[in-house]
Parts: structure tokens; C-alpha cells; sequence
């Protein structure tokens, strides 16, 4: 059990790596869906089957699909994606070395975690996600639908088309509004 | 151990079996529905040609076109085969066999939430069909993986919606505990008929099968996303396919006509292990009629066009679906109180 969380804690690592160095979005994004994978394999270690099969419903099955879908769509390669210019990269880098200075600071002597409570290998079962959900955390998870309504509705606003007047074609000579079989044979 | 491996084993083999001859039997149905004779010059009745076929898979030349990527290009079909094949697990194709002190459960494991591993197998399945459209650098491959992504991602919500009625009725997600509600309760199809109609709509959608095949529409997209595949990888995308659809036909059965439930056949006392393997058999016989129905659609129905596919999976199926819910929370509430 212990080996099979080392390998899949480093398939995690290694493809949440590939993530942010690969080249090709492509290759980014299926890095990130074996990544998603690899958590998901986490979830059932713990005895979490339920948060398992959401997760690579929620996140490998649809929100990467419309990430590929649109990676697809624009067709982006690496000659059509944007140079960063010095001064960017220059702050990038000094940036991302500081974060990694600060973290190496505060794990220089380790770190020791210590649970709460004794692990319960039922606590990831429907019956006690859906309990919880219904009654210590009611108030939450229906605020949190509210949340997803609201931007259901700004979806279906901003898709919606704006119904606008446009001026009618008119005949050059006669000055009269072509009917549709006059437009049919303009093209 | 050995026994669950030996088990998937034997459930893989027979899930290409069954696969194989749905490509023969297809032609038949197709050839009986348009008064043809079909398949008769390999074997007795033509019974060879799956086997046929396959050699002739293998035998051809495996063609990489040269614009490809090559990894997805290879990824693609070998994901698709993969999904397909792992949906089987968690049915329950029968009950226990007992032979001398031991037990064997006629399912490959029984998770708590059997449907939603399903559910979660077939929204990977997807990836086999955009990788290999993608990564074969064609047009014509491209628009098939476009519409297979958006149609599978639109039409998982109506499925998952229409099971909900079905999960608060059985009060679990395990398709064994489905199985044994509906042998003590009644069938599902006479409990949810309309999440059952939802729920077969929304199969036929998602195994890209007629009238909703857009993605392979030959008369728009050549081939569609298996365009530029030969060979055996082509194979795979077709085989992976059929056993979708015996999957999908499989978990109709489970979830809405009772599994290896057979009416009335507890009451007769027979010996236990005769009692199973008539329920395996009937588990059987009620997939392969869910088989047939697909193929009876197929050559029946034609195709959709692809603005309509979307209206009815958005504006039809998942409100009718939401109504399904309340409706069945509602009666479950007048009949059963809290």
C-alpha cells in the first residue's frame, strides 16, 4: 500500500511538472489530466471512492474535455505563442527563486503533522459525505449552488444574442427594400 | 485473488466474444431489415466473417500519415479500448455460485458506487476519440473529435440526471444493491419509465451510434475522427464501440429490467447455483435484445442533424430529466412519508 502511494505521488508530481514545462498545450493538458488521474488514485487509497469518481467526472470528464476542446478549436502550437520579453523573464525567475528560498526557510528542519482524529476509513463513503453535506454543512453547500446558478445565468446573458435593427437593403435605383427572394439571388 | 483474476479474465474474453459477433450480427440485422441475405460465404451462415474480418485487421498496413503526432496518434485508439473494456468490472453479470465450501460472486468487484464508476469510465472514453481526431492533422478528423467532445460532455448531464430518480428509489449507488431493490420492488422500467427513456436516449448518444453518429458522419466527414486510422488501430476504435454498446446494453439491463432477475423464479425452490446461472443466462438474453435495439435503430432511424442533437440533449432531455426528479421525490415523499 505504502509503494503504491510513492508511485502514484510520484506520477503526480512528475506529470503536474510536465504541466508547466511542456511545449505543446496539447501535451500540457494531457499531463494535467494524468495528474487529475493520479489524485483521483489518492482519493481511493483513503478509502474515498465517492470524491474518487466525482473528481474524474467532474475534472478529467468535463473540464478537461472543454480545455481540449478548446486548445482543438484555436489550434495553438508553439510558433503562435508569445514571446516574453527579458524583463519578464528576469522577474519571473527572481520571483520564483525567492518563493523557493522562503519555502526551503520553513521546511529547512522539517515538518511534523499531526492528525486530529485517528484516520476513519468510512469518512469517504457516500453515507457520510451525503450526512455531512445535509446536515453540518446544509448552509455551505446551498450557498454554493447559488454561486453555480448565478453563473449559469451570466453564461446564458452573454451568449444570448442582442436583438439589433439593421438598415434594410435597398434597390440602388428604385430606392425600395429588396424582398428575400431578390436578396437570395444578390448572394 | 486468483479467482477475481481468472474471473476478468474469463469477462474479457467474453466481451470480445460478444463484440466481435455484434459486428456480424449487425450485418445480419441490417441485412434482414433491407431484405438482403448479409454475411453467408465464411463458415456456416457466414458465422467466420468476425474472425475473418480480424485477420484482415491485423494483416493490413499500419499507415501513419506523416503530419501525425505520432504518440496521441497511438494513444488515441488504445484509450478508447481501454475505457471500453473497463466498464464490465462493476457489473453484475449474475449472482453467488457455490461450489463445495466456496463462493464466487459473478461480479468483478462491487464499489459502493458502482453507477458513478461507470458514469466516470465512459467521460474518459472521450479522450480516445479528441486524441486520435487531433493528433491525425486532418480536417475531416478534427470536426469528428469536436462533435464527439461536445456531444459526449452535453449528453453525460442528461445521463446523470436521468438515473437520480432511480438512486433516491434504491437509496444506492452500488448496481448490485440496484439489482436486488428491483428483485424485492419491481423492475426499474416500471418505476422510472421516463428516466429509462432519458437513459436510453442518452446511451445511443454516447456510444456515437445512429441516429446520433455524427462524429463518424460519412456523408460530411469522410470517416470522421478515424479517418486516417488503418489497420488495426482502426479496428480498435470500431471494436471499442461495440463493446460500448454491450456495455451500455449491459447497464440498461441492470439498472432498469432487473439484472439477472428473473420473475418469479425464487418462488420454484431450485437448487441456488441453478438459480444463478439461469440468471446469468437471463442477464444475457436481456443485453443482447438491448443489442438488437441498437441495431434496429440503427437501420431504422435516420441521422440527426447536429443543431438538433444539441437541442434535444440541452432543451428536452435535461429538463425533462429535472422534472423526472422532482416528480419521483415527490411521489417517494406522498407514498413513504420522510
Amino acid at each position: 500500500m505504502l509503494y503504491l502511494f510513492y508511485l502514484i505521488a510520484a506520477i503526480s508530481v512528475i506529470s503536474a511538472l510536465t504541466v508547466v514545462s511542456a511545449k505543446n498545450p496539447v501535451n500540457s493538458v494531457i499531463a494535467l489530466i494524468l495528474c487529475f488521474l493520479s489524485i483521483a488514485g489518492h482519493y481511493v487509497l483513503l478509502n474515498a471512492q465517492f470524491l474518487a469518481m466525482v473528481h474524474i467526472i467532474v475534472y478529467t470528464g468535463a473540464i478537461m474535455v472543454l480545455f481540449l476542446f478548446v486548445i482543438m478549436l484555436l489550434n495553438l502550437n508553439r510558433a503562435a505563442e508569445p514571446m516574453k520579453t527579458l524583463g519578464t523573464r528576469v522577474a519571473a525567475v527572481l520571483s520564483g527563486g525567492l518563493f523557493f528560498l522562503t519555502l526551503l526557510a520553513a521546511l529547512r528542519n522539517g515538518i511534523s503533522v499531526t492528525a486530529a482524529n485517528a484516520f476513519d476509513p468510512g469518512v469517504g463513503l457516500v453515507h457520510s459525505v451525503g450526512m455531512s453535506l445535509f446536515s453540518e454543512f446544509l448552509l455551505p453547500f446551498e450557498i454554493s449552488s447559488v454561486l453555480f446558478l448565478s453563473a449559469m445565468v451570466g453564461v446564458v446573458m452573454l451568449a444570448k444574442k442582442e436583438k439589433t435593427w439593421t438598415p434594410p437593403v435597398r434597390n440602388a435605383f428604385t430606392e425600395k427594400p429588396l424582398t428575400e427572394h431578390e436578396l437570395d439571388a444578390e448572394g | 485473488m486468483m479467482i477475481t483474476a481468472t474471473f476478468l479474465l474469463v469477462l474479457f474474453v467474453v466481451t470480445l466474444t460478444v463484440a466481435a459477433y455484434s459486428t456480424y450480427g449487425e450485418r445480419k440485422v441490417a441485412a434482414f431489415l433491407q431484405d438482403r441475405i448479409g454475411p453467408n460465404r465464411a463458415g456456416p451462415f457466414g458465422l467466420l466473417q468476425p474472425l475473418a474480418d480480424g485477420a484482415k485487421m491485423f494483416m493490413k498496413e499500419d499507415f501513419v500519415p506523416a503530419t501525425a503526432n505520432r504518440k496521441l496518434f497511438f494513444m488515441g485508439p488504445a484509450i478508447a479500448m481501454i475505457t471500453a473494456l473497463l466498464t464490465g468490472v462493476v457489473i453484475p453479470w449474475g449472482g453467488t455460485l457455490t461450489i463445495g465450501e466456496h463462493t464466487f460472486d459473478l461480479q468483478g468487484t462491487d464499489p459502493e458506487i458502482g453507477i458513478l464508476y461507470v458514469f466516470a469510465m465512459v467521460s474518459i472514453g472521450v479522450y480516445g476519440i479528441m486524441l486520435g481526431g487531433w493528433a491525425s492533422n486532418n480536417k475531416f478528423a478534427l470536426l469528428g473529435a469536436i462533435r464527439a467532445a461536445s456531444q459526449m460532455v452535453s449528453y453525460e448531464l442528461a445521463m446523470g440526471l436521468s438515473i437520480v430518480g432511480l438512486v433516491m428509489m434504491t437509496g444506492t449507488l452500488s448496481l448490485s444493491g440496484i439489482v436486488e431493490y428491483q428483485a424485492a420492488h419491481g423492475w426499474g422500467i416500471i418505476q422510472q419509465p421516463l428516466g429509462f427513456l432519458i437513459f436510453i436516449v442518452c446511451a445511443f448518444a454516447e456510444c456515437n451510434r445512429a441516429p446520433f453518429d455524427m462524429p463518424e458522419c460519412e456523408t460530411e466527414l469522410v470517416g470522421g475522427y478515424h479517418t486516417e486510422f488503418s489497420s488495426m488501430k482502426l479496428g480498435f476504435y470500431l471494436f471499442a464501440e461495440y463493446i460500448n454498446m454491450f456495455m451500455s446494453s449491459a447497464v440498461i439491463a441492470t439498472l432498469y429490467f432487473g439484472g439477472y432477475h428473473v420473475p418469479g423464479l425464487a418462488s420454484l425452490g431450485l437448487d441456488p447455483n441453478l438459480v444463478t446461472i439461469i440468471g446469468v443466462a437471463a442477464m444475457f438474453a436481456k443485453t443482447f435484445f438491448f443489442i438488437f435495439f441498437f441495431m434496429w435503430v440503427r437501420w431504422s432511424i435516420p441521422r440527426f442533424r447536429f443543431d438538433q442533437l444539441m437541442n434535444l440533449g440541452w432543451k428536452r432531455l435535461i429538463p425533462l430529466a429535472i422534472l423526472n426528479i422532482v416528480v419521483t421525490g415527490g411521489l417517494y415523499y406522498i407514498i413513504n412519508g420522510f
